[in-house]
């Protein structure tokens, strides 16, 4: 043996011994609190980690008897099989657009509530519409979603009114065309009053002493709401649009799968719904997980971007 | 500093005020109209036209039938075991998870940390997590809604920055006399923290409460369905079929069938409605704790 293979092996194990030394020490003496951590560990893996593990499904043509290692890889056969087909383009097309119209219609409407009730004086006015407008978000989405379906149904509440003025019914849960303006309506009555939440204590955290100031330079109200209030709450709204648009793709399935039937799938047929389809009730489980892979991979992209483009230019964001 | 309201100001005043009114109303009208049509006489709610605002004649034949309905004490009683041995679970879990990440000088904090948001922001999917779940031999049975959402990565990083909050001289102290760190969690720290502990039981409570997808899919024996699930097939699947099928068949049947809707709606709100109250302030401190966090 030369010299020099010697001092490679001494320069290079030197560090790692003191590292394992380190960590030998780090564990005797947080012992109890890594075998707190261990359980926690143990779900992550599991749950979370095996999934991700078990995702290469979707490059094989799996079937449960012969397990992942025993089934054949085949690639991105069930990739470019959902590229092709019929479903891709109307997939695509329903999830973004459900999720566009949901972030342009939704996103604002808590923020419009905050700045509104920031105006109002009287507190216990104040309170009433909080508390009032909090209200649906507790009611569990089965049952609001039940009510959308008699409400919205060929004799339901909304054709009683449109009936009254004239108008002749419509059976709003069986037109594709309906669709997406009940759900993303409906989400915003469920969802304004607690969306607002979070712009009012970001509201009750602005600098009293700015709106004096605005005062003496002449700033009305509205002015005020413009230059103080707006971009008081900035930072919030900033980081919620980040996280809304890491889950663009990620439309709330669970709506879906309550509200759509099969006359309505052409508008309301979403990805997630799909994979639910094609997976649970059809086991097709490598194709599935494929398009579900696709999804995920989609939204994770859309979170990189949007946070880098909010880092460029607003300097707040997630990482 | 009190400053003369405008003529501008007078206006943008009253039509908030307009505004916010006509938001309560379209809020709670739905529940009222729920409610009025729930009690009054089926043939009559199916011919009137317009909103109802009081009940037509008055009747508790539909709450009879829902009470009837073997399903709904069973689906109660169940929605109960989960909420409460699923919200155990989850906030065991979840202590000892933001205690350990939540301390100075552990090596691998970081590490689990990173572990632990990625799954956040990225999973293998619906069906990895369904085909593991059976194969785990957890379908058809109440393990599958209770332990593969056992944690949830939001709740323990609220939970974590809280205890992060509580000074380190406490629990040196504490190490000083001979406590380890199960002591120091449970006889410190937690007591300390009563508050974000029940904002994270509300959250995990309402979660449980709220789920029925996970148990559609996992579940097959009807004595183990949560309230959720049933609810979905009298006010969902039903609802689909009556609407595809036309309305001509057993108008009776039908008529009968619209009310016993609007009841078990009723029925399955009125728990939450009562504490939701009291609930309230929880709720409202969680998604500050939530904000701050950011």
């Amino acid at each position: 043996m030369t010299d020099l293979t010697n001092r490679e092996t001494i320069e290079i194990n030197v560090p790692n011994i003191s590292k394992w030394e380190i960590i030998r020490k780090d564990v005797a003496r947080n012992k109890y609190i890594y075998l707190m951590l261990l359980p926690v560990v143990a779900y992550y893996v599991i749950f979370h980690y095996v999934p991700l593990y078990g995702a290469q499904i979707a490059f094989r043509n799996f079937s449960p008897s012969k397990g992942i290692w025993g089934s054949k890889w085949v690639g991105f056969k069930y990739f470019e099989q959902f590229f092709d087909s019929y479903y891709f383009g109307r997939l695509l097309r329903n999830t973004v657009l459900i999720s566009l119209y949901d972030l342009i219609f939704g996103f604002p409407a808590p923020i419009i509530l905050a700045l509104l009730l920031n105006e109002i004086k009287n507190d216990i006015f104040k309170r009433t519409v909080q508390t009032v407008t909090y209200l649906p978000h507790f009611i569990s989405l089965v049952v609001v979603c039940g009510m959308i379906l008699d409400f919205c149904s060929r004799d339901g509440l909304i054709n009683n009114i449109l009936n009254y003025f004239g108008i002749e019914s419509i059976p709003f849960m069986i037109q594709p065309q309906w669709f997406r303006t009940i759900y993303v309506a409906s989400n915003i009555w469920q969802g304004i009053g607690w969306g607002s939440i979070i712009y009012l204590a970001a509201l009750s955290n602005i600098d009293p002493q700015l709106y004096e100031a605005a005062t003496i330079d002449g700033a009305g109200r509205f002015k005020q709401a413009l230059h103080v209030t707006l971009p008081g709450i900035l930072p919030t709204i900033v980081i919620m649009l980040i996280l809304r648009i890491g889950q663009l793709l990620n439309v709330g399935s669970e709506k879906i799968l309550l509200l759509y039937n099969p006359s309505t799938y052409e508008t309301a047929d979403v990805i997630s719904t799909f994979v639910y389809r094609k997976g649970i009730l059809e086991a097709s489980y490598s194709y599935s997980t494929a398009v579900g892979l696709f999804n995920s991979l989609i939204n994770f992209a859309l979170l990189i971007v949007a946070n880098y483009v909010s880092r460029q230019l607003t300097e707040t964001s997630l990482w | 500093m009190h400053i003369k309201k405008g003529i501008g100001d007078w206006v943008f005043d009253i039509f908030n005020l307009i505004l916010m009114v006509f938001l309560m109303i379209i809020t709670l009208y739905p529940f009222l109209h729920v409610f009025f049509a729930s009690i009054s006489d089926p043939a009559a709610v199916v011919q009137h036209r317009g909103l109802l605002l009081k009940p037509i004649g008055f009747t508790t034949g539909a709450y009879k039938l829902v009470f009837k309905n073997p399903m709904i004490p069973i689906g109660y009683k169940n929605t109960l075991i989960y909420v409460t041995v699923g919200t155990a679970i989850n906030i065991f879990l979840t202590t000892l998870g933001a205690y350990g990440l939540s301390r100075k000088n552990v090596y691998f904090k970081n590490h689990i940390m990173f572990l632990i948001t990625f799954t956040m922001f990225f999973s293998g999917g619906l069906i990895p997590t369904y085909l593991l779940v059976k194969n785990l031999g957890m379908a058809d049975t109440r393990w599958a809604l209770l332990i593969p959402n056992a944690i949830s990565a939001y709740n323990l990083i609220i939970m974590r920055t809280s205890f992060e909050g509580i000074p380190v001289s406490l629990e040196e102290s504490a190490k000083l006399d001979g406590a380890n760190d199960f002591t120091v969690l449970f006889k410190i720290i937690l007591p300390l923290s009563m508050p974000v502990v029940a904002v994270m039981i509300l959250f995990y409570g309402v979660n449980h409460w709220n789920s029925w997808f996970n148990a559609m899919i996992y579940l097959r024996d009807r004595s183990l369905f949560p309230l959720q699930l049933v609810l979905r097939g009298i006010l969902i699947s039903n609802s689909t079929e009556a609407m595809t099928a036309g309305a001509t068949t057993g108008a009776d049947i039908e008529q009968v069938g619209e009310t016993v809707k609007y009841a078990t709606i009723i029925v399955a709100t009125v728990p939450i409605l009562f504490v939701y109250p009291f609930l309230q302030k929880y709720f409202v401190k969680g998604v500050m704790i939530g904000a701050i966090k950011e």
